[in-house]
C-alpha cells in the first residue's frame, strides 16, 4: 500500500510573504498578548485586526510566561495580568483552533519561552500548536545553537509543518547572523534596538545599513520589531523591511482601555483603528523601494 | 608558600564548549545577550591564563577579604549532639560577611579588564548585593542593584548599606517581588547596556559561562577548607555540607571535594514550611528539569512550564531555580539533596548562637540543621565539615519580628 497522495499546501506564512512581495507591500504584524485581557477579547482583536478589514496581515501571540527576560515592563506585566486570570496553555490553543476555523488564510505565529515547549514535551507542543492552526514559533530564549542541526529545534518544527523564525539584532555579529538565517524559516525576525521589547521615541540610524546588509545575505522575508509605535517609525522601515512588528504600543492601549471600564465591541475598535493608523504609513513609493 | 590560585584542582574538565554538566547548563537567553557571554567567557580564558590577574585576585583574597578563613572544631556543637565532629568554614568572618565576596571581587576584576565602567547585580538576602557594591567602590566602577521590594522590607541593614557605599539600589515591584523577579530585571537592564555594562550574577546560576565563573571563584573556600583538613585534623572529613539556593557557596565547597570519592557531599535546600508547591525552595529535591534565567536545570514549575512562588525563611534560599552544576551532581549521585524546614533552620540558628557564640546567616543554619542530623548518623570518629557561608546579622530584624519582639 503506498502512501496517501499528500497534497501540497503552502504554509500560510510563505504564501502571505510570497503574495506581498508580488504586490510590494509590506506586512503589518501586530503582538497581542493571549488572555490579555482575556480570551474572548483576544479572539475578538484577531477577528478585528486579520479578519475580513484586513488591519494587519498576520498577528504574533504571545504565550504568557511567569519569567520573560526578553520583555519590557509593558509585555511582561500582560504576562502577570493573564496568568493571574488563569489562562493556561490549553485554553489559548482551544481559542487559536475554534478563531481559526473561522479565518482560514491568517497566518499566526506565537512567541513562547522555551521553559513551556520543554515542560510541555517538544513534540507534544508543536503537534498541539498545529493541530491549533498555529504556523510559526518565535522562541525569544532558544539560541541558534539549540535550533540548527539534524537533532535540532528547526529540524524538529519542520517535521511539525511549523516554521522556526528567529531573531538577529543588533549585537549580533554578522558571521553569527548568517547562520541564524541559515537556520530559519517562514521570515527573519530583526530586533531594532538592543534591550527589551518597548515603545521608543526614535529607531537606531544603522538599523536601516543593517537590515539591508542582512538582506543581501538571506532570500527570507525579514521582519523588524521592538520600539515600533508610530505611523512615522513604520515610514522609515518600510522601505527596508518586509514587515513591522508592532508590540508593547499596542498591548499598552489594550491594558489602557480595558482599565478605564470600555467594553469589549469600543476596544477591540480603538485598537483597530491605531493598527489602521499604522498599517496606512507603510505604502512606499515605487522609489523608495530598496 | 604559594598563594591559593583561583584555577580549579579537580579532574573535572566540565563544562563543555556549549557550558553543558552533561544534559544541564547552557545559554537559554535571548540573541541579544549571545555575544556579551561569548565576550565574558572569552575574556574569563584570558584572565584565568594571566598571573598578573591571579596574584591582583590573591592579593584583595589575602589582605581586603581576610583569607584564608578559619576552619574551625565547633566542641560544645559537637558534644551537643554526641556525634560526629562538626568543623565550621568560617566565610561568615570575612569582609561583608558571607561568603559572596570572593565571586564579586573576581567578577569585578573581570569586568575591570574588559573595560566595562558599570556593573549590574541582582540580590536577595542582600550579601550578594552589599559584595558588590563593596567591591565597586574598591575599583570605582558605577554599580546597580535589584532587589525585591518583599527583599528589601527583609533586609533593610544590607540596602542601607548598599547605598552607603554608593551603589543604587532598584527596588523590583514585579511578580513575588524576590530575587526571582530582580534577576529577571537584572537581565533585562543587561539586554540593553551590555557593551558598558557587566552582570555580575551572585550564584552559580544563569546561562555559561556564569555558573562556571561563579563556581571557579567560589573554588577557593573548598581548596582552603581541604587543605586545612589534612593540616588540622590530619585526613580528609567524612562529609562536607553546604546550603544551596542557587549553590554559590556548596559549588564552592564541593568542587575541590569532587575527586574525593569517599568524601560524602550535601547539600541542604530549603523545606520551608513544608513540601506543599508554594510552601519551599527545594529545586533538587522536589523540582523537575527545566528552564530558568537562561539555564537547564532543576526548577520548581507547574505542568505548563510557570515557575512556582517559593517560600523560605531566608531570603538567600528563596529562589526557584538552582545550578545546573548541581543538576548533575544530582543526577549523577555525587551529591546528595536534603531539604531542611524553615523551624529546623531556626533551632540551628538558636544551637549555634547558644552553643558556640556564633550567628549565622539564616542561609546557613539550613547546612548547620542538616550537618547536625549527619553528625548523629555517623557517629562519634567521624568528621564533618559544614560551609558557614555568613553571619547572621543582616537576619536579626526577621527573627525579632518573627519571635514578636520587632527590634525597630
Amino acid at each position: 500500500m503506498g502512501q496517501p497522495a499528500k497534497i501540497a499546501v503552502m504554509n500560510r506564512i510563505d504564501a502571505l510573504f510570497a503574495r506581498l512581495r508580488r504586490e510590494d507591500r509590506r506586512a503589518l504584524m501586530p503582538f497581542l498578548t493571549a488572555g490579555d485581557p482575556d480570551l474572548e477579547t483576544t479572539a475578538a482583536l484577531l477577528d478585528e485586526l486579520l479578519g475580513r478589514r484586513g488591519l494587519a496581515d498576520l498577528a504574533e501571540l504571545g504565550i504568557p510566561y511567569s519569567d520573560p527576560i526578553a520583555d519590557g515592563p509593558v509585555i511582561a506585566a500582560s504576562y502577570t495580568r493573564a496568568l493571574g486570570r488563569g489562562v493556561r496553555l490549553a485554553a489559548i490553543f482551544q481559542m487559536l483552533a475554534d478563531w481559526r476555523r473561522r479565518h482560514p488564510d491568517p497566518p499566526i505565529v506565537t512567541m513562547v519561552s522555551y521553559a513551556i515547549v520543554h515542560r510541555h514535551g517538544v513534540d507534544r507542543y508543536l503537534a498541539e500548536a498545529r493541530a491549533a492552526g498555529v504556523d510559526g514559533l518565535i522562541v525569544p530564549d532558544l539560541p541558534v545553537e539549540e535550533a540548527e542541526g539534524p537533532e535540532g529545534f528547526q529540524t524538529r518544527c519542520a517535521a511539525a509543518e511549523l516554521k522556526l523564525i528567529q531573531l538577529v539584532t543588533p549585537t549580533t555579529p554578522r558571521d553569527r547572523a548568517v547562520r541564524i538565517a541559515r537556520s530559519s524559516s517562514g521570515f527573519l525576525y530583526y530586533v531594532s534596538v538592543a534591550g527589551i521589547t518597548g515603545e521608543r521615541q526614535h529607531l537606531p540610524p544603522e538599523l536601516a545599513e543593517n537590515v539591508a546588509w542582512l538582506r543581501t545575505q538571506t532570500e527570507l522575508p525579514i521582519c523588524i520589531g521592538f520600539g515600533i509605535s508610530r505611523p512615522e517609525h513604520v515610514r522609515q522601515l518600510a522601505p527596508v523591511a518586509d514587515g513591522l512588528i508592532v508590540g508593547s504600543a499596542i498591548v499598552r492601549r489594550i491594558q489602557e482601555l480595558a482599565a478605564s471600564g470600555l467594553n469589549r465591541e469600543a476596544l477591540v475598535a480603538e485598537i483597530g483603528q491605531y493598527v489602521e493608523a499604522l498599517g496606512q504609513a507603510r505604502a512606499v513609493s515605487p522609489t523608495a523601494s530598496a | 608558600m604559594a598563594p591559593p590560585t583561583t584555577a580549579p584542582l579537580s579532574a573535572t574538565t566540565l563544562p563543555d564548549a556549549l557550558g553543558r554538566f552533561g544534559p544541564f547548563g547552557g545559554r537559554f537567553v535571548p540573541e541579544t545577550l549571545m555575544d556579551a557571554l561569548a565576550q565574558i567567557a572569552e575574556a574569563y580564558a584570558a584572565a584565568q591564563a594571566d598571573p598578573a590577574f591571579q596574584a591582583e585576585m590573591n592579593e584583595y583574597y589575602r589582605h581586603y577579604v581576610g583569607r584564608p578563613s578559619p576552619l574551625y572544631y565547633a566542641r560544645r556543637l559537637t558534644e551537643s549532639v554526641g556525634g560526629a565532629a562538626i568543623y565550621l568554614k568560617r566565610e561568615d568572618l570575612n569582609h561583608t560577611g558571607a561568603h559572596k565576596i570572593n565571586n564579586a571581587i573576581g567578577q569585578v576584576l573581570l569586568a575591570q579588564r574588559m573595560g566595562r565602567t558599570r556593573v549590574i547585580a541582582e540580590t536577595g538576602a542582600g550579601q550578594h548585593g552589599v559584595a558588590t557594591a563593596t567591591a565597586c567602590a574598591l575599583t570605582g566602577l558605577e554599580c546597580t542593584v535589584y532587589m525585591g521590594e518583599e527583599d528589601i522590607r527583609r533586609q533593610k541593614l544590607n540596602v542601607f548599606n548598599m547605598r552607603t557605599m554608593g551603589a543604587q539600589v532598584v527596588p523590583v515591584t514585579t511578580g513575588s517581588r524576590t530575587l526571582r523577579d530582580a534577576t529577571n530585571e537584572a537581565m533585562r537592564d543587561w539586554m540593553a547596556t551590555s557593551k558598558w555594562t557587566h552582570y555580575t550574577i551572585g550564584s552559580v546560576v544563569g546561562p555559561h559561562p556564569f555558573p562556571m565563573i561563579v563556581r571557579d571563584f567560589q573554588s577557593v573556600i573548598g581548596r582552603e577548607a581541604r587543605a586545612q583538613c589534612l593540616d588540622q585534623i590530619g585526613r580528609l572529613p567524612d562529609a562536607v555540607v553546604a546550603c544551596v539556593g542557587g549553590g554559590s557557596n556548596a559549588a564552592g565547597m564541593f568542587f575541590p571535594f569532587l575527586d574525593d570519592e569517599a568524601v560524602e557531599l550535601i547539600g541542604a535546600e530549603a523545606g520551608g514550611r513544608g513540601l506543599s508547591r508554594g510552601d519551599h525552595a527545594a529545586s533538587l529535591t522536589l523540582g523537575r528539569p527545566g528552564i530558568l534565567h537562561g539555564s537547564f536545570s532543576y526548577v520548581l514549575q507547574d505542568d505548563d512550564g510557570q515557575t512556582d512562588d517559593v517560600h523560605s525563611i531566608s531570603a538567600g534560599l528563596d529562589y526557584p531555580g538552582v545550578g545546573p552544576e548541581h543538576a548533575y551532581w544530582k543526577q549523577t549521585g555525587r551529591v546528595r539533596y536534603e531539604a531542611i524546614r524553615d523551624d529546623e533552620a531556626l533551632e540551628a540558628y538558636y544551637r549555634l548562637a547558644r552553643k558556640e557564640g556564633i550567628l549565622p546567616a539564616l542561609e546557613s543554619s539550613h547546612a548547620v540543621a542538616q550537618a547536625l542530623k549527619e553528625a548523629a548518623r555517623l557517629g562519634p570518629g567521624k568528621t564533618i565539615v559544614v560551609c558557614l557561608s555568613g553571619r547572621g546579622d543582616k537576619d536579626a530584624y526577621e527573627i525579632a519580628r518573627l519571635r514578636g519582639e520587632p527590634l525597630v
